[in-house]
C-alpha cells in the first residue's frame, strides 16, 4: 500500500465515475423536485386557518427536521416493506429525501411569504382584488425573489447529500466509488475523484445561483445596474 | 415481541451508542467553534495569503458532501501514513466541515456590527487586535448565535455519519440491532426518537439558553 497517485488507475475508472454522476444528478433533480412540492403541502398545512393541523404539522415537521437523514432513509428502507410495500431503493430514497428537505423547503417559502410588507396585502384589499389575484399578481412574484437564495442552497444541499443513498444500494457516484475502491482495494484515486467531482459541480452550481438571485433582483427593481 | 419487551432487551445498548452519539456530538462542536473563529478571522484578514487561504479550506469543505470527506479521512489519509480511530476521523472531519459554515457566520457577524463601534475604536486609538479582542468579538455573539445554533443542530444529525465508518453510536446500534432480530420499525423508530429527543429538549433550549445569555451581556433582551 503506497501513497503514490497512479493515474492509469484514475483514468481507467473515470469513465465509470462519471456515468455514476449522472445518476446522483439524477437523484438530485428528482430529490428536489419533490422536496419542492412536499414543501408546498407543508407550507400549506402551516398556512390553514385549523388550529390543530397548524399544530400537527409543526410538529411533523420539526421532528423530520431534527432527525438525521440517515436513519430515515434506513427507517423507510427497512420498515415499510413490514406493511408490505415494498419500494425500491430509488424509490425510497427519493421519499425520503423530498420529505426531508421539503421540510426546510416549507421555511423557505414561509419566510418568502412572510418577507412579502404587509401593506401589499392591504393595498389589494383596497383595489377589492381576490386573494388568488393578489397571490398570482401581486404577492407571489415579490416572494419569488426572496426565496431563490434559498431553495438555491438545498439545492446544492440535496445534491451533497445524495451520497448517503449509497447505504441503501442506490447505485450513484459514492456507491461506485466504494464498489470500486473494494473491488481494487484503492480508495484513495476513488474518493479523491468524487471529491472533485462534488467541487466541479457544486461551487459552479452556488455561482450560478447567486448570479439567478441577481437577476430577478435587478429585473424587479430591488437593486440597479450601478450598485453590481 | 411487544415494544416495551423490546427496549427492556435492546434499550441498554442503545443508551450506550447515545453516549457515543453525545460524545462526537460535544467534542465535535468544540472543534468546530474553534475552526470557525479562527478561519471567520482569517477569511476578512487584508493579507491574500491568509484570506486565500480561509476562502480555499471554506469552499473546498462547503462544496463537497461530508460523508464524502469522513470516508476521505478515515480510508485514504492511511496511504498517506496517518491513520486515525475512527471516532477521532469522524470528530475531525465533521467538525472541520462544520467550521467552513462557522467561519462564514462568523464572518457575517462581525461585519454585521455596526460601523460606530468600529469607529468609536478607531477613535479611542485601539490597535487593530485590541478592537477585534476588546469592542467586536464580544458583541458578535448575539448576532451568530442563532444561525450558529441552527448549524448544531443540524451537526448533530450530521454525527449518524459517523456510524457509516465503524464508530459505535446511536446509529450503529439501531443498525446492528436492526440486522439480529429484524424489528425496523422498533430499532429505527427508537433512534429517531432518541435524536428527536436530544435535539427537541436537550440542545435546542441549551442554544436557546445561550442566545439570552448573549443578548443580555450586551444589554439587549429577547422573548
Amino acid at each position: 500500500m503506497n501513497a503514490e497517485w497512479r493515474w492509469d488507475f484514475a483514468i481507467e475508472i473515470l469513465p465509470s465515475m462519471l456515468w455514476a454522476t449522472l445518476n446522483t444528478i439524477l437523484a438530485a433533480g428528482i430529490g428536489y423536485a419533490i422536496a419542492a412540492i412536499v414543501g408546498l403541502l407543508f407550507l400549506l398545512g402551516q398556512r390553514t386557518p385549523i388550529k390543530i393541523v397548524n399544530m400537527i404539522n409543526r410538529e411533523i415537521v420539526e421532528f423530520i427536521r431534527s432527525t438525521p437523514l440517515l436513519i430515515q432513509l434506513f427507517f423507510v428502507y427497512f420498515v415499510l416493506p413490514q406493511f408490505g410495500i415494498t419500494l425500491s431503493a430509488w424509490v425510497c430514497g427519493m421519499i425520503t429525501i423530498g420529505l426531508h428537505f421539503g421540510t426546510y423547503l416549507s421555511e423557505v417559502y414561509r419566510g418568502a411569504l412572510e418577507g412579502v410588507p404587509k401593506t401589499q396585502w392591504e393595498a389589494c384589499r383596497a383595489l377589492n382584488f381576490s386573494t388568488f389575484y393578489t397571490y398570482r399578481k401581486i404577492v407571489l412574484p415579490q416572494a419569488f425573489p426572496i426565496a431563490i437564495p434559498g431553495m438555491g442552497n438545498y439545492l446544492v444541499g440535496i445534491f451533497k447529500d445524495t451520497p448517503l443513498l449509497s447505504t441503501i444500494g442506490v447505485a450513484e457516484l459514492f456507491h461506485a466509488a466504494t464498489a470500486v475502491g473494494g473491488y481494487h482495494y484503492r480508495y484513495l484515486e476513488p474518493y479523491t475523484i468524487v471529491g472533485i467531482i462534488f467541487l466541479t459541480l457544486s461551487i459552479p452550481a452556488a455561482i450560478w445561483i447567486r448570479k439567478i438571485e441577481k437577476n430577478v433582483n435587478l429585473a424587479q427593481g430591488k437593486i440597479k445596474k450601478e450598485q453590481l | 415481541m411487544s415494544y416495551f419487551a423490546f427496549l427492556s432487551e435492546h434499550g441498554p445498548t442503545m443508551l450506550l451508542g447515545t453516549v457515543t452519539t453525545i460524545k462526537v456530538l460535544v467534542c465535535s462542536t468544540i472543534l468546530y467553534v474553534i475552526i470557525s473563529l479562527i478561519f471567520g478571522l482569517m477569511r476578512l484578514s487584508k493579507n491574500p495569503i491568509i484570506q486565500g487561504t480561509a476562502t480555499v479550506y471554506i469552499e473546498f469543505f462547503r462544496g463537497t458532501s461530508l460523508l464524502v470527506q469522513l470516508f476521505w479521512f478515515y480510508y485514504v489519509l492511511p496511504f498517506f501514513g496517518l491513520t486515525l480511530e475512527a471516532f477521532t476521523a469522524g470528530v475531525v472531519a465533521i467538525g472541520m466541515n462544520f467550521g467552513a459554515y462557522g467561519a462564514e457566520i462568523v464572518r457575517g457577524g462581525i461585519l454585521a456590527v455596526p460601523k460606530g463601534q468600529w469607529e468609536g475604536a478607531f477613535a479611542l486609538n485601539f490597535t487593530p487586535a485590541k478592537r477585534m479582542r476588546k469592542i467586536i468579538i464580544p458583541q458578535i455573539f448575539p448576532i451568530i448565535l442563532p444561525p450558529a445554533a441552527n448549524l448544531t443542530v443540524e451537526l448533530l444529525k450530521a454525527t449518524a455519519l459517523v456510524a457509516l465508518v465503524t464508530v459505535v453510536d446511536l446509529t450503529f446500534e439501531a443498525k446492528q440491532i436492526n440486522s439480529i432480530t429484524w424489528l425496523s420499525a422498533q430499532c429505527f423508530g427508537t433512534a429517531l426518537l432518541i435524536y428527536y429527543i436530544i435535539s427537541r429538549f436537550f440542545l435546542v433550549p441549551f442554544l436557546r439558553w445561550l442566545e439570552v445569555l448573549a443578548a443580555r451581556k450586551v444589554g439587549k433582551e429577547i422573548k
